[in-house]
């Protein structure tokens, strides 16, 4: 299958960041396309273009749209999710970076469709490099008469705030993301109420991925039919795949949904020194990890669910042989207990349990007792904790048991690093032989 | 746990009724009832740490995880309403639903430390009960628990044990939900989440005990009882609480003779499940400073006495007295105490002076608490605040002055009440009420009534619209009637919220002059005839209309009575102390019966002691109206109560006054309620506003009140000490940091606060350190005064 850039098209046009560099390859025409249009319209095309959403969950965009009540007296959001920190996944900065008004636009059209006059772009805090490429298109597109008041002649007015989030993994869910907007604590909000009725400030608002929105210009532009003729029918268009690991050339590949992994490798230059592929995670590590045997499935939605893993991010980490996976999932769950919230129990006390178990098998000091400890323990979280990060956190252990076993055996008497040399792993590794 | 319910509103039969089935009970419960409160309807209780039935839900904790057909995954039934044919299963139908919350309880007692045998807690603590239930007999975690330093303190009072919270926000969530006062917040995140405050911003709330009590560990704990007792060490006696007219329901709990603490009891009528600091932490009083034995004078001296010498010595004072004695009862006693000095009075010392007022009071005051308030039925309640449309507030400030009304004024004002106060500024107070201010100094309450915008008149027009009045309304001449005039004029509820507890219970009792019990008038032939039949007199030797108030101290302060009967008075509590102080110091004879030695005692020729709550039964009667009985605590008491006293005094006077509770309560059931026609208001004007700047001044809810001495956790979370003012009016007196209010009796210096208020009035504490208004100043509230700048406070 070949790529498909689109959002990454002209990435290599060192201007494309300025407004006139994205206008330069047709930006903003789709702006004015969608203002002559209706509302309603706009989301009608987005739903029949079949995207859905870029940020993990896949729920299909014009749907979620079309779920803000109208003409209930109330003000409308748009909160653009842009706190990407999933471990693995590196496409929506990359995207801030080089493209922001491929964002900014779809965000003013977004805006327009679900009757919104304010919206907000939610930044993950540690990459100001990002911020302020967004900040200075939103400016750029403000002087330009794009943001602002009666937006090109069609009386529709928008306001756009870039807000720089304060590097909390937990304010990637969206209604944490909502409460640290509004100045709290992030934490997950109880729902219902669904912040399509009741999100930031008790207000209808849409809650999109900012792969999502950079998507629809294109969408808006081209048509549902060219964007259609990409992907399947369950997954229709492109993704911006971000590789990376033990790979050759890590990177950002924009292909059709449907490629496979095997591709997106032969891509990405094939593994380093040709060792085989042990393990990978199609999108971040919340997604339960495949083999070398997964490598010829297509990367759609669906076809990943049949899997038993899921699209997620679209950002595969790929691991080759030297990789230790008990280390990996040590590290993992490391996260998820430094991001838990500490909202719910599961979650909470979950990830600080399972944490300290996982780091005594990376010391050898694991026990048979404890491998099925720890399936209970995350059987005891997936599911019922609060929001998705404790499912996150419940992910990767039992995958990683089912696929390798064999070496949660060993590190009940083997340090994990006599098992496996940590400095084989090293992306540097080279470097440092050198 | 509550179930809120109003028996006295009209019971509203649901309509709209879902049906659902828990564990195979097919139900029908109203829409919107949570799981969790309808699988207690049919006795399926749910584990639960973070759900509290008068909070939101937050489904934080998990423990409450069941199965509901059809969801995919468990649900947690503290936030899962009911639904048309939802079929529920619980733990005891459902293997997800056990395994999950067993699960839940293992993740619970990860990080908690197994410290319950020095835990406060331990013994009555719910997750200690649900560990044993649901929990696994040995722990499979065998890793490093999280630790914290132990214990801080949020407040001077309120100390945090941080390893053993388990996350749940019951206290966050009534502190921000319930108080109004979001002074502690969740801090950190994941296992390192505690609950802490700002740096330098304690949880000073006047509510934040409440937090303890619903701690479903023992995180957090008081300064006061910590490591004091266990629980099944206690013993438990439901009580009434004798700090103010809110009328809170509580549990005293006791070991060895000494109350170790007080906890709020569950009553949903008034007081919830909540109680102030005050009512729950301030009780040692009851224990320091008292009276064991009778006293009498003797060559000037006071010298303990036997009972029959005192009693003998006090009876030969009042024989002599006989239609010559002034009675002045107190504003704490009981309905049962307070009616036994109205029959001494009355039936054996002849006499109609008698008074319970011990603060700023007036005839005007008097004459409407005889017309309006004394004896009516219990009509306006605390639920009907909670549906009033409107509640208009004139000089009175609930969350000082009656802090369950303030919670279910704000419980009320978040449910859509609007409440309107008539102030000299927005007190925090007020703002937790979203109330809306009718700027008005002091002594300006009648114009400001007269002048209420038509946009108010017209809310308080709609049935169940609510006047509250203060007794500071006492000050202002005119109020009163403006108050009444207003109320009759819209149709408006109208109720008048005494600050001390006992201050209902006399009136009702007939402890004031005029008035006989039930509020029935003195002058009124009928009521003359009821009462002197149940006392066992005739009705002619009842005495015709005496003097109260000011009256009746300025005839004491001439020495003009024979003997004077004094119960718990505190002279400095009077606007008009001198007055008492000359009658103390007059020939006129003393009896006193009191809890504590005091400047009355002092004078006294003869003392009785008298019980405290825990020593006595009795009853309170709250603003409402409704009785608040409460039961002994200790029954070995060497005291009796104050009706006891009486009733002794006046069988060697060869009388008789009924003296024991149940007798009282008998003759009070017996009288029933007054149907014959009540006294008339007399209409009092106002007074015009005098030039100058006006004192504005209440107690606060903690203070120097003698109840709450020996406290120092309780009173290091009172506020401070400021005087208030505008800007303007600070600037127009060239005051910046520093003020000093002068009057008649002296001098006082606080530092300033200036607050958004009318103009030419400053505001402070009555009776708080550092500013004790009667008797510093020699002022009141409405009065002028002198203000300069500067001076050492």
């Amino acid at each position: 299958m070949t790529l498909t850039p689109v959002i990454t098209e002209h990435w290599n046009d060192p201007t494309l960041y300025t407004l006139d560099g994205y206008r330069s390859h047709g930006g903003y025409r789709a702006l004015a396309t969608a203002l002559k249009s209706d509302p309603d319209a706009v989301i009608a095309t987005v739903k029949d273009s079949g995207l859905r959403g870029r940020g993990g969950a896949g729920f299909p965009t014009g749907l979620k749209w079309s779920f803000v009540p109208q003409n209930d007296g109330k003000p409308h959001y748009l909160v653009v999710n842009a706190d990407e920190s999933e471990p693995g996944a590196c496409k929506d900065i990359p995207i801030m970076m080089a493209n922001p008004h491929a964002l900014v636009e779809g965000v003013i059209i977004t805006s327009f469709a679900i009757r919104a006059n304010h919206a907000f772009i939610y930044i993950r805090g540690e990459v100001p490099n990002a911020i302020r490429k967004v900040a200075f298109a939103v400016e750029q597109a403000r002087a330009a008469g794009l943001i602002g008041k009666n937006i090109l002649g069609s009386g529709f007015d928008l306001e756009i705030v870039v807000h720089s989030g304060a590097g909390a993994y937990i304010c990637g869910e969206e209604t944490a993301l909502l409460d640290s907007l509004e100045g709290y604590r992030g934490q997950p909000r109880l729902k219902p109420p669904f912040p399509a009725v009741a999100g930031l400030y008790a207000s209808p608002t849409v809650i999109n991925n900012v792969e999502t929105i950079a998507n629809i210009p294109y969408i808006i532009d081209r048509g549902v039919d060219w964007f259609r003729q990409f992907g399947t029918e369950k997954s229709p268009g492109f993704k911006v795949f971000a590789v990376s690991g033990h790979v050759n050339r890590p990177g950002i590949y924009e292909a059709p949904l449907g490629i496979t992994m095997r591709e997106l490798l032969e891509y990405a230059g094939g593994m380093r020194g040709g060792v085989d592929v042990k393990f990978w995670l199609p999108g971040g590590s919340s997604v339960p990890m495949l083999t070398a045997e997964h490598l010829d499935i297509p990367m759609t939605y669906e076809d990943m669910a049949a899997a038993g893993t899921m699209l997620g991010t679209g950002t595969p980490m790929v691991f080759d042989s030297t990789v230790s996976v008990v280390k990996a999932v040590t590290r993992w769950l490391e996260f998820y207990k430094h991001e838990s919230c500490g909202k719910c129990t599961p979650c909470r006390e979950g990830t600080y349990w399972i944490t300290g178990v996982l780091e005594k098998f990376e010391h050898g000091h694991g026990s048979q007792e404890e491998v099925e400890t720890l399936t209970h323990l995350c059987n005891q979280i997936a599911g019922r904790s609060f929001c998705a990060l404790g499912d996150a956190a419940a992910t990767p252990y039992p995958a990683a048991l089912k696929y390798f076993r064999d070496e949660f055996d060993a590190a009940t008497h083997t340090p994990v690093d006599e098992t496996f040399d940590p400095r084989a792993s090293y992306v540097f590794a080279e470097a440092a032989a050198r | 746990m509550t179930i809120t319910n109003e028996p006295g509103a009209q019971v509203a039969v649901p309509t709209d009724l879902v049906n659902v089935t828990i564990d195979g009970v097919e139900m029908q419960v109203p829409k919107g009832t949570l799981v969790i409160r309808a699988a207690e309807l049919i006795g399926i209780e749910i584990p639960r740490f973070c759900d509290h039935p008068l909070l939101d839900p937050v489904a934080a904790c998990r423990a409450c995880l069941i199965e509901v057909d059809g969801m995919p995954k468990p649900q947690p039934a503290c936030a899962q309403m009911v639904a048309e044919g939802m079929n529920v299963h619980t733990q005891h139908s459902s293997q997800v639903a056990a395994e999950a919350q067993a699960g839940v309880m293992e993740f619970l007692l990860v990080n908690h430390p197994l410290d319950c045998p020095v835990c406060d807690k331990g013994g009555e603590c719910p997750l200690q009960n649900q560990a044993m239930s649901v929990g696994r007999p040995e722990t499979r975690f065998t890793e490093e628990k999280r630790t914290f330093p132990k214990p801080i303190n949020v407040s001077a009072q309120i100390l945090l044990d941080r390893e053993r919270c388990v996350s749940c926000a019951r206290c966050t969530r009534f502190a921000e939900q319930i108080a109004g006062d979001p002074m502690i917040e969740l801090l950190e995140r994941g296992a390192q989440q505690q609950v802490g405050t700002a740096d330098d911003e304690p949880f000073d709330s006047y509510f934040s005990g409440n937090t303890i009590q619903i701690c479903p560990v023992g995180a957090l704990t008081s300064a006061d009882y910590r490591f004091r007792s266990r629980p099944f060490d206690l013993v438990s006696v439901p009580t009434t609480c004798e700090h103010c007219a809110s009328g809170c329901s509580l549990r005293t709990d006791y070991r060895r003779g000494v109350v170790t603490r007080r906890l709020a009891w569950d009553d949903p009528e008034v007081n919830e499940e909540w109680n102030c600091d005050k009512g729950r932490f301030a009780f040692r009083y009851q224990s320091h400073g008292r009276i064991n034995a009778p006293l009498v004078r003797e060559n000037g001296e006071l010298r303990v006495a036997s009972w029959p010498e005192a009693l003998a010595t006090a009876a030969g004072i009042f024989e002599a007295a006989r239609g010559n004695a002034g009675v002045l009862v107190g504003g704490r006693s009981t309905v049962e105490d307070a009616y036994a000095y109205s029959v001494m009075a009355r039936a054996v010392l002849a006499t109609d002076d008698i008074d319970f007022r011990v603060r700023a009071m007036s005839d005007e005051e008097a004459g409407f608490l005889a017309a309006v308030v004394a004896g009516s039925p219990v009509t306006t309640t605390y639920g009907s605040l909670e549906n009033a449309p409107l509640v208009l507030l004139v000089d009175i400030e609930p969350e000082d002055e009656s802090p369950i009304v303030f919670l279910r004024l704000r419980k009320a004002a978040r449910g859509g009440t609007r409440v309107v106060t008539v102030a000299s500024h927005l007190t925090t107070g007020s703002e937790k009420m979203n109330a809306e201010l009718v700027a008005c100094a002091p002594g300006d309450e009648v114009r400001a009534l007269t002048e209420l915008s038509a946009d108010i008149r017209t809310a308080l027009a709609v049935p169940g619209a609510v006047i509250m009045v203060g007794e500071r309304a006492a000050a202002v001449p005119g109020a009163f009637t403006a108050v009444a005039d207003l109320a009759k004029s819209t149709g408006a509820a109208l109720v008048w919220v005494p600050r001390r507890a006992g201050e209902r219970s006399a009136l009702d009792a007939g402890a004031l002059a005029g008035l006989l019990p039930g509020g029935r008038p003195l002058t009124d032939a009928t009521a003359r005839e009821e009462v002197a039949r149940i006392w066992g007199i005739s009705a002619d030797r009842l005495p015709q209309p005496g003097r109260s108030g000011r009256a009746l101290l300025e005839n004491a302060a001439r020495g003009d009575y024979a003997a004077l009967l004094i119960g718990g008075v505190e002279v400095d509590d009077l606007r008009d102390a001198d007055l008492l102080r000359a009658a103390l110091e007059s020939e006129t004879s003393v009896v006193a019966i009191s809890t504590h030695h005091n400047e009355v005692t002092a004078a006294a020729d003869v003392v009785f002691p008298s019980g405290v709550v825990t020593e006595k039964s009795g009853t309170f009667l709250d603003w409402e109206g409704r009785p608040r009985p409460f039961g002994q605590v200790f029954h070995e008491a060497l005291t009796t109560s104050d009706a006891g006293v009486i009733s002794a005094i006046a069988e060697v006077m060869d009388a008789t006054v009924e003296g024991s509770v149940t007798g009282i309560r008998g003759q009070i059931g017996a009288l029933g309620p007054w149907r014959g026609a009540r006294t008339t208001r007399t209409a009092v004007a106002a007074q015009p506003a005098a030039a100058g700047v006006r004192l504005a001044t209440w107690r606060q809810l903690l203070d120097l009140g003698l109840m709450q001495s020996d406290e120092p956790h309780l009173a290091a979370t009172a506020r401070p000490t400021v005087a208030r003012m505008s800007a303007a009016t600070a600037a127009a007196n060239g005051i910046t940091e520093i003020a000093t209010l002068t009057g008649p009796a002296g001098a006082i210096s606080l530092p300033v606060e200036i607050t958004e208020m009318v103009p030419d009035v400053v505001w402070v504490p009555m009776n708080s350190e550092g500013s004790r208004i009667y008797r510093d100043l020699g002022l009141g509230f409405g009065d002028v005064v002198q203000i300069s700048a500067g001076g050492r406070p």
